[in-house]
């Protein structure tokens, strides 16, 4: 059976925390994108909840995101003008806690503007901690090559980590 | 100096790099975009509970009892 799913590469910050990971060079050989993270950010102001923004190609431009949120007592939604995957923990959250969240892209080295999808949550044990998905278009048609993931404030933390796999349709 | 990691996939070797003057001016652009999204997320939720609650109020129910009767 052929092996569809491959873990392309694994980044995790070391000590000295990371304004952004970035995965470039991105091999075009495969039919989807799958990005799975463990994240924190060090960000001191606001909730226990961040937001990440996403860049392809070195570019955060000409992407927006449809978002479906909730914290467990509310859902709503919003209309963003940068793609996201939303959520993660910050600084606020529980000590040590990471939020998960994952980023799916299909079709990544088509002409065509590029759609994916994601949905992450944070993680906090005292107050309230947010999930969401979200619909993200990036209106380029160049084939992504590169993929850069970062806080929507200050550094990852420590021990957060990311994963790119590579996804074939057969 | 921020720094990026950067993993080459290619090679599979991860480097820190400085950010560039033009990235740390994006980032600083992402993030006021994001402090403003995120600000009007808050809002919003927080304009759709006191909506729920004023209905709640105007037929005597507690915000609770009215989640309840919905559900």
């Amino acid at each position: 059976m052929a092996t569809t799913y491959e873990a392309i590469a694994t980044v995790t910050v070391g000590s000295g925390g990371a304004a952004s990971i970035e995965f470039t060079s991105i091999p075009q050989t495969y039919t989807d994108l799958l990005v799975k993270y463990s994240l924190r950010d060090n960000v001191t102001s606001g909730g226990a909840s961040n937001n990440a923004t996403i860049s392809f190609n070195g570019s955060s431009a000409n992407g927006t995101s449809r978002e479906l949120y909730g914290n467990g007592a509310t859902a709503a939604s919003a209309s963003l003008t940068n793609a996201k995957v939303d959520y993660h923990s910050s600084a606020n959250a529980t000590a040590n806690t990471f939020g998960s969240a994952e980023l799916y892209i299909p079709n990544y080295t088509s002409s065509n503007n590029k759609s994916s999808s994601s949905d992450g949550v944070s993680e906090t044990n005292a107050t309230t901690a947010l999930m969401a998905m979200n619909a993200n278009l990036w209106s380029q048609t160049a084939a992504i090559t590169s993929l850069s993931l970062a806080p929507s404030g200050g550094s990852w933390v420590q021990y957060s980590s990311a994963t790119l796999y590579g996804i074939k349709n057969s | 100096m921020p720094t990026k990691l950067v993993v080459d996939c290619s090679t599979g070797a991860v480097e820190e790099i400085e950010l560039t003057a033009e990235e740390i001016a994006q980032r600083q652009a992402d993030a006021e975009a994001a402090a403003q999204a995120k600000a009007d997320e808050e809002a919003a939720a927080a304009a759709k509970q006191a909506e729920k609650e004023a209905i709640a109020a105007k037929l005597g129910l507690t915000a609770e009892e009215l989640v309840k009767l919905l559900g």
